[in-house]
């Protein structure tokens, strides 16, 4: 009876990491499939290289670049404001603060994590636009910088926590010979933590660049749905996300070439972040390496 | 002694016969108290080695002396510890500038995950000195006096961790050595090594000990006895005996520093 139980639990758990993997390959066939069957109509070339993504409009372009520097500029944007802010977080909270500060702060800063990215994207269009805009007169309502900057925001928690963890997991002997060598905390933190810190800073950085190339909510509500090959930040542009939203909300018809433009993009998104999430695993796997 | 202790002015060009005291020093961790009220005067220019079974006090008094403790949560300390007859102490002392005056080498080796070069030029560079010159200078002199210097002198780029134990210990000595403090001390440095290793060292330490005040915590009580000038035995935080290492190991005063030493401790 007991053996019949634990073979139940067995087949259960491998049934569920088989789905798993199932579901994952079957994403990426379909991906692959409807991928090749938009590129045997739209040279890769092109694809690669014009300049314009009009696949809606009369005259059509199919050069994912326009769609690529949307989510360019917003991803920079956003990394560019979380990680000093992130970073000095993770260093305050690891270095400096009181123990019981650092045991209520940091699930508080999780939580900025689990706002509903729809939330953000309001957020970023109804109160960050209208901010700046008393600034920046040539503002438009929609633009890469409102949603950057809340993408950011978003972002900030990821790279904060999983920096602070690799701070905290810097032995405190280390930390220790940092001081008694007459170093000051600032010190302490750039010279000796901070570096022997970097293999898990980087990562969280890497995770926080892939999580915000793959946002879609936020910049889809605040950055607008403009395709445009431009770094100017004050302007509507569109990311790869964005795109594949309006299109799959719109009432393109299945199986047409407008219809496989999402998974164009999609693709591309996904060799994107997969290479990123690959680079992780192998710093990771590098400082594993290191300190055991 | 009396002499020393009404010697209020201070000047450091008077070569003191004490280079460090603790006045009526009581540690507490929260509530428990680690130490338990130790007066104490530590001789210049000589070794001084602190023993005692494990928990007794020994690092906890040992690291008051360069402020170590002050990081460690519920720490608090009554009385003064004195360097040069100044109370390190005292709210307008710069506790970064005082470590630089005392190196500290830990059970444990501990070199930064750094380039050995990198490592001896920690302490200068933190001072904002820049002249490579000068720094290449210091570095392949402290590698010099702790006798690393012919085995690393071709990999002074290479990371300090793939040093063996002994040659990174040997580092951190020379990497406190690199900034010219006048005090040493050293916390069980050789409990982590091997018997060669740890004879290199105790042998640096007797040549230290001519320029430098040192003081190391030992559980080796062979240790102490080769390279101490004189031993201090502490028990559940308080200072037993101390004396001449000679007299203390030979003809001990207590009953318990007798216990110990002979091995016949509960
Ligand atoms: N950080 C700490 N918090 C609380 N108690 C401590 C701490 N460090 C040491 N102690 C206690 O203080 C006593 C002395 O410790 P320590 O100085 O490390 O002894 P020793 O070096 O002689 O082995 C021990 O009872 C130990 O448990
Ligand atoms: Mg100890």
């Amino acid at each position: 009876m007991r053996k019949l139980k634990e073979a139940i639990i067995e087949k259960t758990l491998l049934t569920s990491a088989l789905v798993t993997i199932a579901v994952t390959a079957g994403i990426i066939l379909v991906l692959s499939i409807e991928a090749v069957n938009f590129f045997s109509e739209v040279s890769v070339l092109d694809f690669l290289t014009d300049t314009e993504w009009t696949p809606l409009f009369a005259d059509k372009h199919f050069g994912i670049l326009p769609l690529l520097s949307g989510t360019l500029l917003t991803s920079i944007i956003a990394i560019a404001f979380a990680v000093p802010i992130g970073l000095s977080i993770s260093i305050y909270i690891s270095e400096y603060a009181p123990k019981s500060f650092r045991r209520t702060i940091k699930p508080a800063l999780e939580l900025l994590a689990a706002v509903p990215t729809v939330v953000y994207g309001f957020f970023a269009l109804t109160v960050v636009t209208p901010f700046l805009q008393t600034f920046i007169p040539g503002l438009s309502g929609f633009n890469s910088l409102s949603a950057g900057l809340v993408m950011g925001i978003m972002i900030i928690p990821f790279i904060s926590s999983l920096s602070e963890d690799a701070l905290h997991a810097v032995p405190n002997s280390l930390r220790e010979a940092g001081y008694g060598m007459g170093s000051t905390k600032l010190q302490n933190s750039f010279r000796i933590l901070v570096p022997a810190a970097s293999s898990g800073i980087i990562v969280s950085v890497i995770l926080a660049i892939s999580r915000a190339i793959g946002e879609t909510m936020i910049v889809a509500i605040a950055a607008g749905q403009q395709p445009r090959l431009t770094f100017d930040p004050t302007v509507p542009v569109e990311t790869i996300t964005a795109y594949i939203v309006q299109v799959s909300l719109g009432d393109v018809q299945h199986g047409s070439l407008e219809y496989r433009t999402i998974f164009a993009a999609g693709i591309t998104l996904f060799i994107f972040t997969f290479l990123l999430n690959t680079l992780s695993y192998q710093i990771r796997k590098k400082f594993r390496e290191k300190y055991e | 002694m009396s002499k020393e202790k009404k010697d209020t002015v201070i000047d450091k060009s008077i070569k003191r016969k004490h280079k460090l005291q603790a006045k009526g020093v009581k540690v507490f961790y929260n509530d428990f108290m680690a130490i338990k009220g130790i007066d104490m005067n530590i001789r210049a220019n000589k070794v001084t080695a602190f023993i005692g079974p494990s928990g007794c006090g020994k690092s906890t008094f040992l690291r008051l002396f360069d402020r170590m403790n002050d990081y460690v949560d519920g720490f608090r300390m009554e009385g003064e510890i004195l360097i040069d007859g100044e109370n390190i102490y005292k709210k307008k002392v710069n506790v970064e500038q005082l470590r630089k005056q005392v190196g500290m080498v830990f059970q444990k080796p501990n070199p930064f995950p750094k380039s050995i070069f990198e490592n001896v030029a920690y302490g200068l560079k933190i001072q904002g000195i820049k002249d490579k010159k000068f720094l290449q200078e210091k570095v392949v002199a402290s590698l010099k006096q702790v006798a690393l210097w012919d085995e690393v002198k071709d990999d002074l780029h290479k990371s300090a961790l793939a040093l063996s134990g002994g040659q990174q210990q040997r580092l951190c000595i020379a990497r406190a050595l690199a900034v010219e403090p006048s005090i040493i001390l050293m916390d069980e440095p050789t409990s982590a090594l091997d018997p060669l290793s740890t004879a290199k060292i105790e042998e640096l330490i007797y040549e230290l000990k001519e320029k430098y005040t040192i003081v190391i915590v030992t559980h080796n009580m062979q240790q102490a006895g080769r390279v101490s000038d004189y031993t201090a035995f502490f028990y559940l935080g308080e200072l037993i005996e101390y004396d001449k290492s000679k007299k203390l190991f030979t003809n001990p005063e207590k009953q318990q520093t007798e216990n110990y030493i002979t091995g016949r401790f509960g």
